[in-house]
Formats: C-alpha cells, sequence, structure tokens
C-alpha cells in the first residue's frame, strides 16, 4: 500500500535533492569553481528534450502508431551531426552580442528591433503554454494513479476537482517558486544559471533511470528478454501491426522528422539550455554524440513496454500513456512504480523550470521592458536601482505562466487540446527556423522580412493546428473543421486550399512554412534594409570571421557618468561597478575616472545592458542618455565617400612620403660617396704630397749640405751628387706618371690605333730592359709563337705596360738567380700574355691592394720597393681601356705572374683625344 | 759625453743626410729601417734623443712614439717626428702621443740640427 503521504515526502524529498543540488551549483559558480564546465554535465542538460511527454507520451503514441514515435528522436539526432555548425553558430553569436533568449536572438539581428522581440515571445508563449499544462497534467495524472495502488486503475475523467484540492496547484506552485529561487536569484549580465543547470542534468539522469529500470523489469522479469517479448507481441492481432512500418506513415514521418530538427534547436528551453547556458563552445563537440547516445537509451524500451501493456491490459481499459507505471503497479513492484513516478516527474520538472525561465527572460526583455521604456520612459529613467523591477517582472512572468499553464489545464481538461500539443508546441517554434537560420546565414534578411515571414507562419499556424484543436475540444463549432469558416471549402482548416491527404501536422507545417518561408524571403529581396539592420547582419552572419566589434556607425556624445548611472540602475552597483572597472582596463584606462566618453562606451553599455533587459530595450535605453545624432543611410554614404576620399588622399601622401624617403636616402647616399670621394681626394692629395716630398726632402738635405761644405771629401761629395740626380729622376718619373693616370682616369689621355705585331712587340720590351736585367744578373726568357696575328691596338701604351711589367718583375726577383719568362699564348677571341717571375711572391690579401696608387707591397729583406706605386695601377687602366683584363697569380715564395688579355678581334681602339691635343707623355 | 741619435728611417737617402749631419756634429748615430727594428735597438741600447720618421712599415712612427712614452725606462728620451706628412691633424697627433717635436719633411738642415741641440740641451752646431 503506498500512502499519499509517502507519495508526497518521496517527491518532496526528490525536490529537495534537486534545490540542494541547484544551491550547491550557485554556490560553485559564485566561488568560480564551475561544476557544469563540462561536456557530459552539458549533454545531460540539452537532455531536457524529453519532458514527460517522452516519458509517458512516446509508450503513448507507440500504442496508435507503432514505431511512429521515433521521428520525435529521430529529427534531432539528425540535427545533432548539424550542430557543429549551426548550434556554435548560436552560441558564438550569442556570447559576443550577450543575447539571452530565442526573441532577443532575432531582435538583435534585425536591428535591435522590438516589435520582432515582442512577436517572437507571443509566439513562444502561445505555443509553450499548453505544452507546460501536459506537464503539469502528467505529474497530477501520475500522482493519482499511483495513489489507487495497488488497484490499477485510471482517474475518473471529467470529474472536477475543487481548487484546493488540485495536485498540479500545489505542484505548479511549488515549480514556480523552485524556479523563482534559482532562476531569477540575481540579474546577469550572461544570464546564466548554473544550479538550475546542474539540477536540470540530474533530473536528466534521474528520467533515464527511472524509464530504464521500468524496461528492464518488463523486459527481462516479466518477459524473458526481447526475443520472447516481440515474439509473443507478433501473435497477436492487436500488437503485430505495431511492429511494422506503416507506407502512409512516410509523409508524416518526414515533417515530424524535420519538426523536431527544428524544435532541438528553437525550444526556448533548449534555446536555454544549448545555447545560455553553454560554458564552453567546445563542449558541443561531445554532446553531438553523447545527447544522440542519450536520446537512444531513453528509448530502446519504448516498443517492449508499449507491447507488453497492450498484452497485459487488451481490454483498453488502461491508457498506453500511463503503461510505464502501471506495469509495475499491476506486477506489484511498488517501489518501482514509485520511481517511475519520480522519473516522471523529473521529466516534467526539467522541462517547466527551464521553459518558464526562458519565457520569462523574453517576457520582461522582449515584451514588458520595451513597453515600459516606452510609456514611463521618464519615471524609470529617475529610479535609482531598477534591478529589482527587472526581477520582480521575471518573477511575476514565471508565476504567471506557471498560472497560465495551470489554467489551460484546468480548462483544457480531458480535451483533445493535451494530446497532441506537443506537436502543436513544435509547430510553433518551427516558426522561428526561417528567421533564425536566414539570420544566421543570409545578410540580406530585413527586419519586415522576418516580421511578415514570423506573423504569417503563426496565423497560419494558429489557423491550421490552434483552431481546429479548440473546435475539437469543443471550445469552438466543429463546423468550422468540417465545412470550414462561413461554409467556405477552400478554407477548411485542415484542409486549406483543398490540400487533404496529409496529417494535420503535415498540413500545418506546409502552409505555415510556405507563408512563412515565402513572407520572410519576398520582403526581404523587395525591401531595403535598414542602418543598424546591416551592421546586425553583418555582425551575425560573419561571427566567425568579424571580432565582436558593433560595426553600426556611431556619431554623437554622451555623459560618463550618465551612461554609468545608467548601468548601474540596471545591474546594481556591484556588478556594474565591476563591469566598468573591467571595461576601464581592457581599454587600457587605470580606472574608471578617466573611461572616455565615445562609441566605444555606448557600444558596451548597450551590450552589457542587453545581457539585463535585451537588446532592443538597451538600445532604447542607451540611446536616451546618449545625445545621438542619428545617421540616414545618405548620411552613412557621405561618411564613407569622405573616408575613402581621405583614404585616396593618404594613400597619395604616403606615395609622396615614400617618394621622399626615397629621394632622401638617395641624396644621403650620394652625400656619402661625395664626403668619401672627398675623404679620397684629401687622402690622395696627402699620399701625392708625401710621395713627392720624400725625394725632396734627400735632395734639399744634400744641397744644402754640399752648399755649406765646400771643402767637402771628394768622394762625399759625388755620392751626395748622385742622389741628388736619382732623387730628382724619381721625382721627374713620379710626376709625369700622375699627369698620365690623370689623364687616363680622366679620359683626356690620347690614343693612337695602329697594327701592331704582338711578338715584335715583346722582342723591341725585352731589347729596352737588357741593360737593366742583365745589371741584377736575371735571365729573361720568351715563350712566344713564330708569327701571331696582327692586333690593332695602341702600340706605345702596350710598350708602355710590357716594360713596367718587366721592370716590376724584375725588382723583386732574386739577385743572381733571377729568372723572368715573357710568354705569349693566341686564344681564339684573344691574345694573353703573361710575365712569371720567381721572386718573393704577393700574399693572397694584397693581389688586389697593388694595383691601387700608391700602394706598394715590400719586405725589409729587399728594403723599400723602388719605384713609384703608380706603374700598375697605370697598367690596369691601359688594358682595361684597350678592352682587356690585367691581373695577377701567386703565391708567397712561388713568384708571381702578372697576365693580361687583349681582344683578338678587330675591336678599334677608342680613339679620344684630349682637348689641348698634346703628344702623350710616356717614359 | 758623446750623446746618441737614432734615425728611424726608410727612406735610404735621408738616413744617409741624417747620419752625415749628426756624426759631423758629434754624435754616436743608431739606424733602424722600420718601426719594428726601431724597437728592437731601443731595447739594447737606449739613445738621447730620436728621429723618428711617421710612415714607417711594420710599426709606424705613431705607434713607436707611444710605446716609447709608455714605458718608463725610455722617459727621458727625446723624440722628434718627421714626416713629409704635414697636416695639422697629423702633427696635433704626433704631439699628442708625446713628441717633443714635429719636423716636416723636407726641413732646412739649419732648422733640424738646430731643434736636436735644443732637444739635447746643446748650444747650436755650427753649419
Amino acid at each position: 500500500m503506498l500512502l499519499g503521504s509517502v507519495i508526497l515526502l518521496a517527491s518532496f524529498a526528490y525536490l529537495g535533492v534537486l534545490f540542494a543540488i541547484a544551491y550547491f551549483g550557485d554556490k560553485r559558480a559564485d566561488a568560480g569553481r564551475s561544476i557544469i564546465a563540462n561536456p557530459v554535465i552539458y549533454a545531460l542538460s540539452l537532455a531536457v528534450y524529453a519532458t514527460s511527454w517522452t516519458f509517458y507520451g512516446s509508450i503513448g503514441r507507440a500504442a496508435v502508431n507503432g514505431v511512429g514515435f521515433l521521428p520525435i528522436y529521430l529529427g534531432p539526432t539528425l540535427m545533432c551531426a548539424l550542430w557543429w555548425l549551426v548550434l556554435r553558430k548560436m552560441i558564438r553569436i550569442s556570447k559576443v552580442h550577450r543575447i539571452t533568449s530565442i526573441a532577443d536572438f532575432i531582435a538583435a539581428r534585425y536591428g535591435k528591433s522590438a516589435l520582432l522581440g515582442g512577436l517572437v515571445t507571443v509566439i513562444a508563449v502561445v505555443g509553450i503554454i499548453p505544452y507546460i499544462a501536459l506537464q503539469l497534467k502528467a505529474v497530477s495524472a501520475s500522482f493519482e494513479i499511483l495513489l489507487q495502488y495497488p488497484q490499477v486503475v485510471m482517474p475518473p475523467k471529467g470529474r472536477a476537482v475543487a481548487l484546493l484540492q488540485d495536485t498540479a496547484l500545489y505542484i505548479a506552485l511549488l515549480l514556480a517558486a523552485f524556479t523563482v529561487l534559482f532562476g531569477t536569484r540575481h540579474l546577469e549580465a550572461t544570464e546564466r544559471h548554473e544550479g538550475m543547470v546542474a539540477a536540470i542534468a540530474f533530473e536528466s539522469i534521474v528520467k533515464l533511470l527511472a524509464f530504464l529500470a521500468a524496461g528492464v523489469f518488463v523486459t527481462f522479469v516479466v518477459y524473458d528478454g526481447f526475443g520472447d517479448l516481440f515474439g509473443r507481441a507478433a501473435q497477436q492481432a492487436r500488437t503485430a501491426p505495431l511492429m511494422k512500418l506503416g507506407d502512409a506513415a512516410s509523409t508524416s514521418w518526414t515533417s515530424l522528422v524535420l519538426l523536431s530538427m527544428l524544435a532541438i534547436l528553437f525550444l526556448p528551453r533548449q534555446f536555454q539550455v544549448a545555447v545560455v547556458e553553454n560554458v564552453n563552445e567546445s563542449h558541443v563537440a561531445k554532446a553531438i554524440w553523447l545527447f544522440p547516445a542519450y536520446m537512444l537509451a531513453i528509448n530502446v524500451f519504448v516498443l517492449p513496454i508499449t507491447l507488453a501493456g497492450l498484452m497485459h491490459f487488451p481490454d483498453g481499459r488502461i491508457d498506453a500513456d500511463t503503461f510505464l507505471l502501471t506495469l509495475p503497479m499491476a506486477h506489484g513492484q511498488e517501489a518501482l512504480a514509485l520511481f517511475v513516478f519520480i522519473g516522471g516527474l523529473s521529466a516534467a520538472t526539467g522541462m517547466v523550470i527551464v521553459e518558464t525561465i526562458a519565457l520569462s527572460t523574453m517576457i520582461c526583455n522582449d515584451l514588458v521592458m520595451p513597453v515600459l521604456l516606452r510609456w514611463r520612459a521618464l519615471a524609470l529613467a529617475r529610479r535609482a536601482d531598477l534591478t529589482g523591477l527587472l526581477l520582480g517582472i521575471r518573477r511575476g512572468a514565471i508565476v504567471g505562466l506557471m498560472m497560465l499553464g495551470y489554467a489551460y489545464y484546468r480548462a483544457a481538461g480531458e480535451a483533445y487540446a493535451l494530446v497532441s500539443i506537443g506537436l502543436v508546441s513544435f509547430a510553433a517554434v518551427a516558426q522561428f527556423a526561417p528567421a533564425m537560420l536566414g539570420g544566421m546565414y543570409w545578410k540580406q534578411g530585413t527586419r519586415s522580412g522576418a516580421l511578415v515571414g514570423l506573423s504569417l507562419g503563426f496565423l497560419v499556424w494558429g489557423y491550421t493546428l490552434l483552431l481546429p484543436s479548440f473546435a475539437k475540444s469543443g471550445w469552438l463549432p466543429i463546423s468550422l473543421i468540417e465545412v470550414g469558416p462561413w461554409g467556405i471549402a477552400l478554407l477548411k482548416p485542415l484542409a486549406l486550399f483543398g490540400l487533404s491527404g496529409l496529417d494535420d501536422i503535415s498540413h500545418a507545417l506546409f502552409w505555415s512554412m510556405l507563408g512563412n518561408v515565402g513572407g520572410y524571403v519576398a520582403v526581404s529581396m523587395l525591401g531595403r534594409q535598414g542602418l543598424g539592420e546591416r551592421a546586425q547582419a553583418q555582425l551575425f552572419v560573419d561571427v566567425f570571421t568579424r571580432s565582436g566589434q558593433d560595426a553600426r556607425p556611431w556619431r554623437g556624445s554622451a555623459s560618463v557618468q550618465e551612461v554609468v548611472a545608467l548601468i548601474t540602475r540596471f545591474l546594481g552597483s556591484t556588478r556594474a561597478d565591476a563591469a566598468l572597472a573591467a571595461y576601464a582596463t581592457g581599454r587600457g584606462w587605470r580606472s574608471v575616472a578617466e573611461i572616455q566618453p565615445d562609441a566605444e562606451l555606448v557600444r558596451f553599455s548597450e551590450n552589457l545592458l542587453a545581457g539585463a533587459i535585451g537588446a532592443s530595450s538597451a538600445r532604447v535605453m542607451v540611446a536616451s542618455v546618449v545625445e545621438e545624432e542619428p545617421l540616414g543611410m545618405d548620411e552613412v554614404l557621405n561618411i564613407l565617400d569622405e573616408a575613402s576620399q581621405v583614404l585616396a588622399y593618404s594613400h597619395r601622401l604616403e606615395q609622396k612620403s615614400r617618394e621622399l624617403e626615397a629621394a632622401t636616402s638617395e641624396l644621403r647616399a650620394a652625400n656619402a660617396r661625395l664626403q668619401e670621394l672627398d675623404r679620397m681626394k684629401d687622402d690622395f692629395i696627402s699620399t701625392v704630397t708625401h710621395e713627392l716630398r720624400t725625394p725632396l726632402t734627400s735632395i734639399r738635405a744634400m744641397s744644402e749640405t754640399l752648399q755649406a761644405r765646400p771643402r767637402m771629401d771628394e768622394a762625399r761629395r759625388m755620392q751626395f751628387i748622385s742622389i741628388i740626380v736619382k732623387e730628382s729622376e724619381r721625382l721627374t718619373r713620379l710626376i709625369n706618371q700622375m699627369l698620365d693616370l690623370a689623364k687616363l682616369e680622366s679620359g683626356g689621355a690620347d690614343w693612337h690605333s695602329a697594327e701592331v705585331d704582338l711578338k715584335e712587340l715583346i722582342e723591341d720590351a725585352a731589347s729596352s730592359t737588357a741593360a737593366l736585367l742583365r745589371e741584377h744578373a736575371i735571365a729573361l726568357t720568351l715563350e712566344v709563337p713564330p708569327s701571331v696575328p696582327v692586333l690593332r691596338s695602341d702600340r706605345d701604351r702596350l710598350l708602355q705596360v710590357l716594360l713596367n711589367l718587366i721592370s716590376n718583375a724584375a725588382k723583386f726577383c732574386p739577385r743572381e738567380s733571377g729568372r723572368i719568362t715573357v710568354a705569349l699564348q693566341v686564344h681564339a677571341d684573344r691574345f694573353q700574355v703573361d710575365v712569371r717571375d720567381n721572386g718573393i711572391g704577393i700574399a693572397p690579401a694584397d693581389q688586389e691592394l697593388i694595383f691601387e696608387k700608391f700602394r706598394q707591397v715590400g719586405d725589409t729583406l729587399t728594403g723599400k720597393p723602388q719605384g713609384t706605386g703608380l706603374g700598375l695601377p697605370i697598367s690596369r687602366q691601359i688594358i682595361e681601356h684597350l678592352g682587356g683584363r690585367l691581373w695577377v697569380a701567386s703565391a708567397p715564395g712561388q713568384g708571381a705572374t702578372f697576365s693580361f688579355t687583349l681582344p683578338l678581334g678587330a675591336r678599334p681602339v677608342p680613339e679620344i683625344t684630349g682637348a689641348a691635343g698634346h703628344a702623350t707623355t710616356h717614359p | 759625453m758623446i750623446k746618441t741619435v737614432l734615425i728611424a728611417d726608410d727612406e735610404p737617402n735621408i738616413v744617409i743626410s741624417l747620419e752625415f749631419l749628426l756624426q759631423e756634429a758629434g754624435y754616436e748615430v743608431l739606424v733602424a729601417r722600420d718601426g719594428q727594428e726601431a724597437l728592437e735597438v731601443l731595447n739594447a741600447q737606449v739613445p738621447d734623443l730620436i728621429l723618428l720618421d711617421v710612415m714607417l712599415p711594420r710599426v709606424s712612427g705613431f705607434d713607436v712614439c707611444q710605446r716609447i712614452r709608455s714605458n718608463p725606462a725610455w722617459s727621458a728620451m727625446r723624440v722628434l717626428m718627421l714626416s713629409a706628412k704635414g697636416r695639422e691633424a697629423e702633427v696635433a697627433k704626433g704631439l699628442e702621443l708625446g713628441a717633443d717635436a714635429y719636423i716636416t719633411k723636407p726641413f732646412a738642415i739649419k732648422d733640424l740640427m738646430a731643434e736636436v741641440a735644443r732637444q739635447l740641451g746643446d748650444p747650436p752646431a755650427s753649419p
């Protein structure tokens, strides 16, 4: 015997556990250690989808349609596959824009339209209230059935219960209290309720375990497993057809799958748990498979229990809706029956709690606040703290919704209206789909389009689903359905415009979606978006590619004090201060006092308030304290035009500045080159001076000595005089070579082109240096072919080079064992002359240095090198002028080979004649 | 007591001329052909005066001067720099490095010998 007190005690104990969990969750959230930041909890909270309509009702549907109960669960499973795309985008948009409800979402997307938000709220409330009523009915009915234990009887129908004795009323009040307590504890900018979510997740576990327990009991205890159960059912006329897929079911399956796909996304409670309460986007990834797994688990035993119920209660006295409860009762399992009751209670309470929270947010932010702000804007603006008012509105809305649900339940009673109300609700929220999905993926969708589409869809829904359900309940004349209003058959609600052959839901879905999508798309295509709308459209559609910035151009002035006061009024001073401090820090300011009144502040405060009072109301409120100059489209175009002109101008400026920079750096480089040249000139002059002064020093010192000493020793006198002569020659040579080099370098030298026989020229050079070489006992070898092609070049200059190279070689040859070889090779395209010596060689580091002016490389062993230090630079100048190359190859101690080439082809010598036309000076 | 003068120059003809003049004036003359050699001579025998050319191979006259002035053993030595490089910067650099005098080549032998005598505290020699 189960006493009412036991059931009540169990129920209260269960609710007490829920309170405890919710309280713990909230405390942990306040402490910053969330217990719901976990994908499993997230997936379990999503299972609030499974209400008492699932818990008891799917068995009822299965008793009539067999596997026809499945589409309601297949739809969400299918939609899960799209969650990563769709749900994640909804979450991202909502986090960025602090969206707290589906009404807010649609309103914000279409230019923060209060009208749209209100319309969505009305549709949601009208569509959902009966659904809430259904939950209350399920709880009170299961309570009354359980109360009859061990008898298994249905509660009497049409019995009028006194209001104060109605369990449903107390259930409604209790749930209202719970929801108020954990749904509106305080005003959050994010509107998240961690304790509530934790409780909902717990409820999902309880209802699943209860269902599974009953299923296991029926399948494995009453029967001998699935095989036994299905085998027996297949032999009975009543149950056999339920195990087959009906042919006629296909359309209704399609529409039911579609409907439930949309419901899982757009039911206010699903939006609440899936989007608003979402802690972390990545949780979606795990929920994509966890949630379908849950749905599968809770549906596994639906068919077995249905078949068992139909076989156990063959007379139809017991509603199939109650099999889950009545089968354990009939088998004397009172504890299991109580557990099932608790499971049903959790399914119902979970739905009611989340749904009322979601709806209360919508009612407050999108219905009541806009109206209050418009009618009593001044009065509201004067109130110091509006947090109390906001919470009051929400609490009132929760209690009001619960009472409305209860009233509907009382009024509808056992009428038809309750039975299929789940699907009717689904069809109502499906109307949000075009505006939601279009808003997320189609930038062109306009506010007018969304308004027209939603209105048309809602009207058609009311006409084709709500109206017939009222008529079938006897509230309206049944003739409305049977012959159509005013006898017009085309307007028959269940066969609109002659469309028949569909089930009611498919029929309603077809017409409402036709009107909704058609109206939305057509009006959007024809109309034009306002400025705010266009900005929001871009922000929503491109949420993954844009930052969270409001793209709406803003111009105006704001008073920081007023904005701060406004935020404080709605959020309370603690939360407002914290938010403002975070904002100031984020902008790089040290304190709230430094906050500047700019567009960013306006955006921030709008966004912050949107969390509390919805996007459209927030916009109105902030606008009331900010002197905003309204921007028309033309003005924005002007701004954009100006901006693009400024951009072009700045582009030109940048260009100019780049050119200037380039010119400056060129100048700087040129200047550096000039300075370098200047320095080189100074160095050159200094070097030349040094080179000229050195022989002069000896000449002067010796001359003065001789002059002052007329009776000097004869030998000494002769030595001095010969030094004077040598140094004078050196001086002359130096001056001549310097002039020569200067002419070569400046291009002022005279060139005489003539036919030159190189073999003959080398022999001439050899004879010219014979005396010098003999003096040093150096052997000269010539390696010259018997005859060579005639070359057209400057003979004197070439001789100068050869003499230079041979005398240069002689200087570094060892005395007595010196050997110099002059070799001539004739290649296909050039002559090559090598002058080899067996002297001290040249270190690699010095091999280029020796071609510089006055750079002599010597060795103290042989003393300071003789010569001017200009021979090699001059030779190189000459050879290069004649189209060849002069270089040295050597290793220290290995001797050196100076080589030059001359082009073999008939290359005329460039004739450059100095202006003065003097004869070339060379030694 | 006969005073010693070191000639550090790489131009043989200038060395010949200076050596003749100094010996004629009664000084003992040492000769070095580059900076390195000059330092080696200094290590063996400290002269009273060095006639130091700036453009010396291996170790420049400036470096030799600097080393002389950084060694207390050579503090009494007079340094007379000779250079064909007569720019003011070079003169200033030589004096800055501790040279006692700086004479530009080519020089009048009368001026040079007067400066040598002055540095060594001797009466000017007759030409």
